[in-house]
């Protein structure tokens, strides 16, 4: 059963990295990577550690890609064609990927760790439970946890002040704001808001004298009564 | 399942995550990217923490998530930046620094 699951697990995290590494829209690139991080912690929960995979759904797939999505639809896609050189650097990049996978495959396989090919410890006890992590993290790890939280304090200033308004140089705010940028006017006298309350009036259409339909009847030669007929009249003539 | 398919996949994840910050030109993808290599090394090491019975390496991967959310956080204020100063959000056209 677990191998089932394993394996599902697994096809969903690399199918969600995939994505999120080949999808032109960066907003579908989010998207795949909470399908990601959430088979990611099914794998979490495979490997018995249940507080990392809460955290990680709540963390990540909650609270970072909310993040992303905000600053997605800010920038808005800026999805650019391969400039000259970029097949061939991909190419390049492809590959050392692959060897990149290769030596992590020999790294693997000649790895002096007996327990690789086993399923792990035996004996857990309460390994993983939100508890045993708790307790390490305010005893053994108090140190490590304090400054995490100081870096955290220091990441969300240090994000305010570089997104903040500043002097120098031209931004987006300098512009004055054109409504029409934003705004598809609507021409007047189509049904505005403004003629359904009354506020404006369409102008009286003065009487004007009716023109000529299209069937006109039998055209006059020569009498150029009206401007559309002149021109027929004057190739015929 | 053994350790070493656990292994096994977070060595796929990192590549497809490298191979997505290599060839990828926005920088939002970019970081996307790179979270995927974070989430990769998460898995090695709670692997290994689960292959040992310690749990001190998930304190590791509890930290690794910290530093990855950080690293997020001034990504984007760096990407805001960048589009508000009305350049263009393409790694290839950002190269001022390159001396």
């Amino acid at each position: 059963m677990s191998a089932v699951i394993f394996f599902i697990a697994s096809i969903g995290a690399l199918a969600g990295a995939i994505g999120v590494a080949t999808l032109r829209n960066p907003f579908y690139s989010v998207l795949a990577l909470v399908c990601h991080l959430i088979f990611l912690s099914a794998l979490f929960l495979l490997l018995n550690a249940e507080f990392i995979a809460a955290a990680q759904v709540i963390v990540y797939a909650g609270a970072v890609t909310v993040l992303y999505v905000f600053v997605v639809s800010y920038v808005g896609d800026g999805s650019v064609p391969l400039g000259p050189g970029g097949v061939r650097l991909r190419n390049v990049a492809l590959l050392f990927v692959g060897m990149l996978f290769v030596e992590l495959c020999i790294a693997l396989l000649g790895s002096g760790l007996k327990a690789i090919d086993t399923r792990g410890a035996t004996n857990l006890g309460d390994f993983g439970t939100p508890a045993a992590i708790g307790e390490s993290l305010l005893t053994k790890f108090l140190f490590p946890f304090e400054v995490a939280s100081l870096l955290l304090l220091v990441a969300a200033v240090g994000a305010v002040m570089l997104a903040r308004r500043r002097r120098g140089g031209t931004t987006i705010d300098d512009e004055p704001y054109d409504a029409t940028r934003y705004i598809t006017p609507r021409s007047l006298f189509s049904g505005t808001m403004a003629e359904a309350v009354g506020a404006l009036h369409a102008p009286v259409e003065e009487p004007t004298k009716p023109r000529p339909q299209a069937p006109v009847p039998a055209p006059t030669r020569g009498s150029g009564s009206d401007g559309s007929d002149s021109d027929d009249d004057t190739q015929e003539g | 399942m053994d350790i070493g398919w656990y292994l096994v996949v977070s060595a796929l994840i990192f590549c497809i995550g490298a191979g997505g910050v290599m060839t990828r030109r926005n920088p939002l993808v970019i970081l996307l990217c790179l979270e995927l290599m974070l989430n990769a090394a998460n898995l090695s090491l709670i692997a290994f923490s689960r292959m040992h019975g310690n749990s001190d390496g998930q304190i590791f991967a509890l930290i690794v998530m910290v530093v990855a959310a950080c690293e997020v956080a001034v990504g984007l204020g760096m990407i805001v930046a960048i589009f508000r100063r009305k350049l263009p959000v393409d790694v290839d056209e950002l190269k001022e620094l390159q001396g």
